[in-house]
């Protein structure tokens, strides 16, 4: 091949491939270790080929579930003044199909392709936190499930997926179904938040040797930005349904604007997180583009770096747009201007990328299959959309588009364009990967035709239906307005979308069913990883990666992995396992032990979303057995992992020997807890802005020195608490590397004892003044603040906790500490977070009158 | 719903030639009632915007058609012949965009000026307030009390016209896309939206953010008077409704006070003064009842009493299904004589 992509040697070239044959029985044991439970127990896999597949599956029944309802909504907007639906019945399916396909759907699908696909892409044997993965799945599976069920009884959200407030407060939505949406929305985002974590450490940390940074494929790169995005923007939407769910609860009035608050207070947290979320949908849709592109037209990607930055690019302008969905709030002018140059200053980076896909194809040969042929409709359709895109960025065409039909025309361009076609051209791609065989190319191509046509069928009209003042999340319109026959256009296009995905459907229940002819092992002759020959503990062994093509670079590859001549051909401890790289560099650092199949992820996820539901359903005592389980199952998933050395250091290949175990800063958990701990940072920012804004609003209801304000003496008790408390878990810290155990008992039990005394004076303290939470803005936000300190308060107890019962058990000592550090990390971070609420509550309104 | 029967369209000339390039791209449009298009403009605004859109569309019309032509020929094209590699990264993804988006950019700011302040010097203030599922209006007079309406608005062409738009109860949008683009309605906010209207004629607006179960049903007309005619009717708002004509009218008159219709409604010149429903001083004029869920005749306001709870769930008005027929009858055509 012409086509090497590899760079310059390092110090593995030469030696591989290692000789073969290897010994004996060596594959024997991997396969044994990896092996899936039987029968019931399939239910405690682990693996993320399975786990994989189990949540792309669901998020596929979820839209089609989400599909079907708008479907019914089609035909009740076929025709003027129709009464197939009642207005309830309209407005509970507009919500659930725009709730289920945005948090249901589509971050989840996104998702569950990287836990299914990224592992291959980067040679690894499984994600680093596969027990999370999977509670992460199942939390998403019984979560999702009940809240389509609330549409069985008549209880689904009816507020719009944006939720807006104060129509889904507690004075016009006195029902549960705005509980549902907070609720089961708010905990399935916590699911995506863990996918996120695993999915930045796991590209950070487990790329196989030799893939430095700038040999990680597009793929890869646009999971890590989606998921820096998730770490960011979703914390704001945990936040504003945190405090949606408290003002319902206890009335503290953050959006009333009687009361101090604010109703755009929502919008600005919702928006904050709502448009980096559909470029959290599109970029990792785009990343499996540039994959596919390049294998299609049979030549690198050109531009490649340029579609890196693109990417970056994305990930950072993404956070400046938000105000866009607020064009016609009364904004003043100049910040309108702002966000409208923000908002086309993003188009640059998708040009960038439409071009080079252009070019990529232009400068190759292209082979014609499904996937090119959904890839081309992906293009017309997404182009299209950017380019309405940049029209709702000008300001005042916004001002006549804005909740129109052009705008439900726009989205569904940019999120089906954007994302449903790469996927299903993905599906189509990848299909061969999951079960050897190849879907079906004559009902491929049925199908996309019926989707592509289906689809501008559709969607076009709805441009001119909402030009022509058709406003959205209507449930009829009249007759004499000139919008008859472009609804009834929509409506048969919307069928014939739906038979093209049903079609779809029909290829792979054939091919899980045996049908199909047999797929070769590199079907398109792509030139990365993810081709390798691989069962289920992924390749042989690892390879050592020297391009960006490494099957085009070394055609020979995939007989050498095989054979094993590569890295970790086997498993040198006898259990699960995969290597850890440096971040940049990508050198084996350590042999990660991977926990294995275990009852407590599918379990917790169960007890976890009963939880949830519990609340929804106001069974607040109840509630507490399903979270006491779920912690319970957690800590018993968790006792027995961070095993320490147990093992001498071992051979990974090639000579090369690496330590089973490392701790401090250069451990994967340690990079989980801090990747946790920006999300946690975010979130207590959001709540920051959020008293900051509230009080530019409404500084009326602040109180002022000497009225209102709790004495500084409180403040100096409350500092010197949170300090004590960190010192305590420095003092721990000290004590664990001497093996002081006494110690290291004594100090936890001081740093959370200092905790509790803190939290008590924080809340005594604001108590005393008489301030209510629900008198005004202001009381609902200090409040807040000192609720939110008190969660993290209880979330030391347990980690300080679980730490003791490990120190008293013996697990923990100087040379196995990874649990230890964790939960100093988190220690840290809370006494921080303590101290910097309490300066802003005390110090803030006396500076700033 | 079986009130299908709406006013028909006006026709004009200038809507037939501002929807003539829609039609080009292939879409004919049954009817062309263009009461509510922001195609079919009569104010300064959604003029401006309009011509703004038409630059939009052809412009990304173009794009597409090259883009889309471009991605054809890669596909299709031996790659011996062609062109560029990297150069169109930096030229179609880097450079056209800049430079098209930094002049689009120019032309946006200098418009979004424009509009914001196409109104310096308001010769009339409307107050419009949105409730669930309908609209509060306050004509703002110099020296005199505000006068009251509802579910329609009065403008006069050609002058400068200013909206002061809130909420009291959840968010709404006022959007009346012939005149101009849509402002928020936000509980503890209180909108400007500057509007000048150059055609007389009667156009339809929406609420346009979702605002609970009628949300579809909150809907309001606009007549736009010439100038003069518009001070006529300003003048003739201020007297008091004529005394009922026949006995029936009379007989209704009572039935509306009988039934306690006053303490929600108010009628100018009579002792209903209600304030928690919507004005209905000269309700037999405006073209639609209900805002805008129904056209305005003796019979929709009899079934509306009647029926109120069917025809618009939810909403605040009781359904009055007890009275007789003839009382029912009596009291809707009182209420379509006040005009």
């Amino acid at each position: 091949m012409t086509l090497r992509t590899d760079g310059p040697r390092d110090e593995f070239s030469g030696r591989f491939p290692s000789p073969t044959p290897r010994p004996e029985g060596e594959e024997e044991t991997l396969r044994r270790v990896w092996r899936l439970p039987p029968g019931i127990a399939q239910l405690t896999a682990v693996n993320n080929s399975r786990v994989g597949v189990w949540y792309i599956a669901t998020a596929l029944l979820f839209f089609l579930i989400a599909g079907v309802l708008a479907l019914v909504m089609r035909l009740q907007l076929a025709v003027p003044d129709n009464d197939l639906l009642d207005h309830n019945t309209y407005n509970q399916f507009f919500t659930v199909h725009g709730t289920g396909m945005m948090f249901l759907f589509a971050v989840p699908i996104v998702e569950a392709i990287g836990v299914y696909l990224l592992p291959s892409f980067l040679a690894a044997r499984d994600l680093p936190f596969p027990r999370l993965s999977a509670f992460a799945f199942w939390a998403y599976f019984f979560g999702g499930i009940a809240f389509f069920c609330s549409l069985i009884f008549g209880a689904a959200p009816d507020g719009g997926w944006f939720m807006y407030p104060p129509l889904t407060s507690y004075e016009h939505s006195p029902g549960i179904n705005a509980d549902f949406w907070l609720l089961g929305i708010g905990f399935i985002e916590i699911s995506a938040i863990a996918g996120a974590i695993e999915i930045v450490v796991g590209i950070l940390r487990t790329r196989p040797p030799g893939m430095t940074l700038d040999k990680l494929p597009i793929y890869a790169w646009s999971m890590l930005v989606m998921a820096g995005m998730i770490i960011f923007a979703f914390p704001a939407v945990i936040v504003a349904t945190a405090l949606l769910e408290i003002e319902r609860a206890f009335h503290w009035p953050f959006f009333i604007a009687e009361k101090g608050g604010d109703p755009l207070l929502w919008q600005h947290l919702f928006w904050f997180f709502g448009h980096p979320e559909v470029y959290i949908i599109f970029l990792p849709a785009a990343g499996l583009v540039s994959m596919m592109v390049p294998t299609l037209a049979r030549r690198p990607l050109i531009g490649h770096d340029f579609v890196v930055l693109a990417l970056v690019g994305t990930g950072f302008f993404s956070f400046g747009l938000w105000v866009h969905h607020m064009f016609a709030t009364g904004i003043p002018s100049l910040s309108l201007s702002f966000f409208s140059a923000a908002s086309m200053a993003v188009a640059v980076p998708s040009g960038i990328q439409v071009f080079a896909w252009i070019a990529t194809l232009g400068a190759g040969r292209v082979q014609w299959t499904v996937a090119t042929r959904f890839l081309f409709g992906f293009l017309f359709i997404f182009v299209l959309g950017g380019l309405t895109g940049v029209m709702v960025a000008v300001v005042p065409f916004d001002w006549q588009a804005h909740d129109s039909y052009f705008i439900v025309a726009h989205l569904h361009y940019v999120l089906i364009g954007g994302m449903v076609f790469p996927v299903f051209a993905g599906l189509y791609h990848w299909w061969p990967t999951l079960n050897g065989r190849m879907l079906s190319e004559r009902l491929g191509n049925w199908a996309f035709w019926l989707m592509f046509i289906g689809f501008n069928t559709a969607f076009f009209p709805m441009h001119i239906s909402g030009l022509l003042g058709m406003p959205r999340r209507v449930y009829t319109y009249p007759g004499d307005l000139g919008w008859n026959l472009l609804n009834m256009v929509s409506t048969v296009g919307a069928f014939v979308l739906a038979l093209g995905v049903l079609l779809v459907l029909v290829d792979m229940a054939r091919s899980a069913l045996g049908g199909g002819e047999k797929s070769p092992d590199n079907p398109w002759n792509a030139g990365t990883l993810e081709w390798l020959p691989n069962e289920l503990y992924a390749v042989r062994s690892i390879p050592h990666v020297t391009g960006l093509y490494p099957l085009w670079d070394n055609p020979d590859l995939p007989r050498e992995v095989r054979e094993g001549a590569h890295f970790l051909p086997g498993a040198p401890t006898a259990r699960r396992e995969t290597i850890v790289t440096s971040p940049i560099e990508a050198k084996p650092q350590y042999l990660m032990p991977l926990p294995g199949p275990h009852w407590a992820p599918f379990l917790a996820g169960l007890f976890t979303a009963t939880h949830f539901i519990s609340l929804t359903l106001k069974l607040y005592y109840f509630s507490l057995v399903p979270a006491v389980l779920a912690i319970g199952l957690v800590i018993w998933w968790l006792w027995g992992l961070d095993k320490g050395a147990d093992h001498p250091p071992q051979d990974v290949g090639g000579g090369w020997r690496v330590p089973v175990y490392v701790q401090g800063p250069k451990n994967h958990s340690w990079w989980g807890t801090v990747v946790l701990l920006l999300v946690d940072g975010t979130a207590f920012a959001c709540l920051i802005f959020t008293y900051l804004f509230l009080w530019t609003v409404s500084p009326d209801v602040w109180p002022t020195d000497g009225d209102g304000l709790p004495g500084l003496s409180w403040l100096a008790g409350g500092l010197a608490l949170w300090a004590l408390a960190a010192l305590a878990i420095g003092w721990a810290r000290s004590a664990v590397d001497r093996n002081r155990h006494g110690r290291v008992r004594l100090a936890l039990i001081l740093a959370w004892a200092a905790m509790v005394g803190g939290i008590l004076l924080d809340a005594t303290a604001q108590m005393q003044t008489g301030l209510v939470g629900a008198a005004s803005a202001y009381g609902a936000i200090a409040y807040m603040l000192v609720a939110w300190q008190g969660f993290h308060v209880a979330v030391m107890t347990l980690m300080l906790g679980y730490t003791l019962a490990r120190s008293a058990a013996g697990l923990l000592h100087s040379e196995r500490r990874v649990t230890f550090d964790n939960t100093m990390l988190m220690g840290w971070y809370s006494a921080a977070q303590g101290g910097t609420a309490l300066l802003l509550l005390h110090l803030f309104p006396r500076l700033a009158i | 719903m079986t009130w299908a029967s709406r006013r028909p369209a006006r026709l004009s000339l200038r809507r037939g030639l501002s929807i003539a390039p829609l039609a080009i791209a292939g879409f004919s449009l049954a009817g062309c009632e263009g009461r509510q298009s922001a195609l079919d403009a009569a104010g300064v605004s959604a003029q401006e915007i309009l011509v703004t859109s038409w630059i939009l569309f052809i412009g990304a019309a173009v794009i597409f058609l090259v883009v889309m032509g471009l991605a054809l020929y890669a596909a299709l094209v031996r790659p011996e012949r062609f062109p560029g590699r990297r150069a169109w990264v930096i030229g179609g993804g880097i450079l056209f965009p800049l430079v098209t988006l930094t002049a689009l950019q120019l032309h946006e700011f200098a418009l979004a000026r424009r509009l914001a302040t196409l109104t310096p010097n308001p010769e009339l203030v409307v107050e419009v307030t949105g409730y669930m599922w309908w609209w509060d209006v306050r004509y703002q007079v110099e020296g005199q009390e505000p006068l009251r309406g509802a579910n329609e608005l009065v403008l006069p062409a050609g002058r400068q016209v200013e909206l002061r738009v809130a909420s009291a109860d959840v968010i709404h949008s006022f959007w009346a896309p012939s005149l101009a683009g849509k402002i928020d309605m936000i509980p503890g906010h209180v909108n400007r939206l500057p509007i000048v209207a150059q055609r007389p004629g009667l156009y339809r607006g929406q609420c346009a953010e979702y605002c609970g179960a009628q949300h579809a049903l909150m809907a309001f007309d606009i007549r736009v008077l010439p100038a003069d005619e518009f001070d006529a009717w300003m003048a003739a708002q201020r007297r008091p409704p004529p005394e009922p004509a026949t006995p029936q009218l009379s007989r209704g008159r009572d039935a509306f006070f009988s039934f306690g219709c006053q303490s929600c409604h108010a009628v100018r010149g009579t002792e209903a003064e209600g304030l928690v429903g919507p004005d209905l001083s000269r309700v037999g004029a405006r073209p639609s009842l209900a805002a805008g869920t129904l056209p305005t005749r003796v019979e929709t306001i009899a079934a509306w009493i009647q029926g109120a709870q069917h025809i618009k769930p939810e909403n605040r008005m009781p359904s009055f299904d007890v009275m007789d027929g003839e009382t029912l009858d009596a009291m809707a055509a009182w209420l379509e004589s006040l005009k």
